[in-house]
C-alpha cells in the first residue's frame, strides 16, 4: 500500500508551481490567464506550507496559509481593476497587444 | 490634500526619530522589530515619501490628476514599506511587502486615461506578484527545512550548522527568496519591468518609485541575507555578486542609446543597485555601512534630478525627452545647473556626495580583497559616466529649439535648492549621514 508522505506533497506543489511560472512567460493569448497563473503558484505555496505544517506538528505554516489567502485575494482584485481599466481604454487584453513602450 | 499628508509624514518621522528607544525592541511576539538599523532606513523612507509628495502636487495639477486618492495610496505604500523595515519574521515581510505592492500597483496606473501609465499599472502588476510568489515559495521551503519563519529562529537553526553544507531546500528556498527580492530592487537579470514602469507611470510617480520602494527593499534584502543567514555567507554571496556584476554592466551599457529621460533614470537605478550590492556582497560591518551611506546619497541625487524632471515643461504641458532640454542653459540657469550638478555627482565626480558613496563601496571591496568587483564598477562608472554628462552637453551646448518654462512653483524650487546644497557641500559636514549608518550596521550586525 502506498502512503502518501511530506515528498509526495511538495512534488504536487512544485509541480504547480512550475506550471504557473511558465503559465505566465510562455502564454500569449489572454491576461486573465496570467491572473490564474498567478494564483496557481499561490496556491502551490499554500500546499507547501500545510504540508510542512502538518509534517513538522506546528502551527505557523497554516497561519501562514491564512494570509497568504487573504492577500492572494486583494491582489486578484487590484489585477481585475487595473485590467479593466486597460481594456477600456485599448479595447483588448491580448498579451501581444501590451506594447505601447519597448520592451 | 497633499499638504496634509506631507505634515503627516514628517509627523510620523519626528517620531520615529524622537520615541527612539536605545538597543533593539522586538514586538508582536518577535515579528517587529525596531532598532536602529530599522529607524536610519525609516527615516530614509518617510523623508523620501514626503518629498516626493511635495514635488508631486503641481505635475498631478496641470495633468489633471490631482485626486486625493494619491496622497491616501502613496501613505499606504509608506506604512507597508515601514513595516518591511521592521520585519523580523517572514509573515510579517509578506505582509509589509504586499501593502507596499498593492498601492504602488495603483499608483502606477493612476493616470487611468493614459494608456501608457494603466499599461506600465498592468505590467509592475504582473511581475510584482511572480516576484511575490517565488518569494514566498522561497519562505514556503526555508519554513518547511527551519522548522520556524522567525528570523532570529532560523539564525539559530543555520547557526546550529556550524559551518556544515546546510540542507538543500534551505538553499533553494533562500535562493527563491532573494531573487524575489532582486525583482523589488529590480537588480539585473530581474529588471525587465523597471524600464517600461518608470517611464509609463506619471513622473511623480516615477520620482517616488525610484526613491521610497527601492530603499525599502535594499533595506529588507539586506535584513534577510544578514539576520537569519549570516552564517550561511559562502551560498549566497556568488548570487549577490552575480547580480551586483549584470546590473551594473547593464545599467552602464542599456542606458547609452535612451532619448526619455525617466527612462535613462531608469537604467541609471539599475547600474546604481548593482554598485550598492557590491557593499552586501563585501559583508561585514564596512560593507553594510558602505550600502547605507550609497543609499542615503542616491536618495539625495535622485530626488534631486526627478525635481528638475518635472520642472521640465514647455507651454504648460509635461516633456521628458533628453533633447528637449537643448539650450536649458539659457532659459532656465538655475534648473540646468541643478542638474549639471546631480548628473555630476551621479558620474562620480569628486568632490560631489556621488563620488564619496562610490568610494565608501569601493574602497570596502578593495579591503575584502574582492578586486574584481571593485573593478567593474569603477570600469562601469566610467562607461556610466558618458550618458550622464551627455545630458550636461545637450545643457549647455546643444542649440536651443524652443526654451522651457520657468513657472514653477516654489516646492521645486525650494527641493532643488536644498538637494543641490546637499550634494555640493556634503564633504564638508558629512557627519550626520556616516555616524547614522555606522550606527545602523553595526545594529544589524550585533542582532545575528
Amino acid at each position: 500500500m502506498l502512503s502518501i508522505g511530506l515528498a509526495h506533497y511538495l512534488w504536487v506543489a512544485a509541480i504547480l508551481f512550475a506550471i504557473g511560472i511558465f503559465g505566465i512567460f510562455l502564454n500569449r493569448k489572454n491576461i486573465i490567464v496570467i491572473l490564474m497563473s498567478i494564483e496557481l503558484m499561490l496556491l502551490a505555496v499554500n500546499i507547501n506550507l500545510v504540508a510542512f505544517s502538518m509534517h513538522l506538528n506546528n502551527l505557523i505554516g497554516q497561519i501562514f496559509a491564512m494570509f497568504v489567502l487573504t492577500v492572494a485575494a486583494a491582489e486578484a482584485a487590484i489585477g481585475l481593476a487595473i485590467l479593466v481599466v486597460y481594456f477600456r481604454i485599448r479595447g483588448t487584453i491580448a498579451v501581444e497587444d501590451i506594447n505601447t513602450m519597448r520592451g | 490634500m497633499i499638504r496634509l499628508g506631507v505634515v503627516a509624514l514628517v509627523l510620523t518621522l519626528l517620531l520615529v526619530v524622537t520615541i527612539s528607544a536605545r538597543g533593539a525592541v522586538v514586538s508582536f511576539g518577535g515579528m517587529f522589530i525596531v532598532d536602529d538599523y530599522a529607524i536610519f532606513f525609516k527615516i530614509l523612507v518617510l523623508g523620501a515619501s514626503a518629498l516626493s509628495l511635495l514635488i508631486a502636487q503641481e505635475y498631478l495639477e496641470i495633468r489633471g490628476i490631482a485626486r486625493f486618492e494619491y496622497v491616501v495610496l502613496v501613505m499606504l505604500a509608506t506604512t507597508g514599506m515601514m513595516l518591511m523595515i521592521s520585519a523580523n519574521d517572514f509573515i510579517a515581510l509578506y505582509v509589509g511587502l504586499e501593502m507596499q505592492s498593492l498601492a504602488l500597483y495603483v499608483v502606477a496606473s493612476f493616470h487611468r486615461d493614459d494608456v501608457r501609465s494603466v499599461e506600465a499599472g498592468l505590467k509592475y502588476f504582473v511581475l510584482g506578484a511572480l516576484a511575490s510568489g517565488m518569494l514566498l515559495y522561497g519562505a514556503s521551503l526555508i519554513y518547511g527545512y527551519a522548522g520556524t519563519t522567525s528570523f532570529s529562529a532560523i539564525g539559530d537553526v543555520v547557526g546550529a550548522l556550524q559551518g556544515a553544507t546546510p540542507p538543500v531546500g534551505l538553499i533553494i528556498g533562500l535562493v527563491f527568496v532573494i531573487a524575489g527580492l532582486a525583482f523589488k530592487v529590480s537588480a539585473v537579470p530581474f529588471h525587465m519591468w523597471t524600464p517600461d514602469v518608470y517611464e509609463g507611470a506619471p513622473t511623480p510617480v516615477t520620482a517616488f518609485f525610484s526613491l521610497a520602494p527601492k530603499v525599502a527593499a535594499i533595506a529588507l534584502l539586506l535584513r534577510v541575507v544578514i539576520e537569519p543567514f549570516g552564517d550561511m555567507l559562502a551560498q549566497w554571496r556568488q548570487i549577490i555578486v552575480f547580480l551586483s556584476i549584470a546590473s551594473m554592466l547593464l545599467g552602464a551599457f542599456a542606458a547609452i542609446g535612451q532619448t526619455n529621460i525617466k527612462r535613462l533614470m531608469a537604467y541609471s537605478s539599475i547600474g546604481h543597485v548593482g554598485y550598492a550590492l557590491i557593499g552586501l556582497a563585501v559583508g561585514g560591518e564596512e560593507g553594510i555601512r558602505s550600502v547605507l551611506i550609497y543609499m542615503a546619497i542616491y536618495l539625495i541625487m535622485n530626488l534631486g534630478v526627478f525635481t528638475c524632471i518635472l520642472c521640465m515643461r514647455r507651454r504648460e504641458e509635461m516633456v521628458e525627452e533628453i533633447a528637449d532640454l537643448a539650450g536649458a542653459s539659457r532659459s532656465n540657469p538655475m534648473m540646468a545647473l541643478a542638474l549639471a550638478i546631480f548628473m555630476f555627482s551621479m558620474a562620480g565626480i569628486p568632490p560631489l556626495a556621488g563620488f564619496f558613496s562610490k568610494l565608501y563601496i569601493f574602497v570596502a571591496a578593495v579591503q575584502a580583497e574582492m578586486y574584481t568587483l571593485a573593478v567593474i564598477g569603477v570600469l562601469s562608472s566610467v562607461v556610466g559616466a558618458f550618458y550622464y554628462l551627455r545630458i550636461v552637453k545637450v545643457m549647455y551646448f546643444d542649440p536651443a529649439t524652443e526654451p522651457l518654462d520657468r513657472n514653477y512653483g516654489p516646492e521645486l524650487r525650494l527641493v532643488m535648492l536644498a538637494t543641490a546644497v546637499i550634494i555640493l557641500f556634503f564633504f564638508l559636514y558629512p557627519e550626520p549621514i556616516l555616524s547614522g549608518a555606522g550606527v545602523a550596521a553595526a545594529s544589524l550586525l550585533s542582532g545575528s
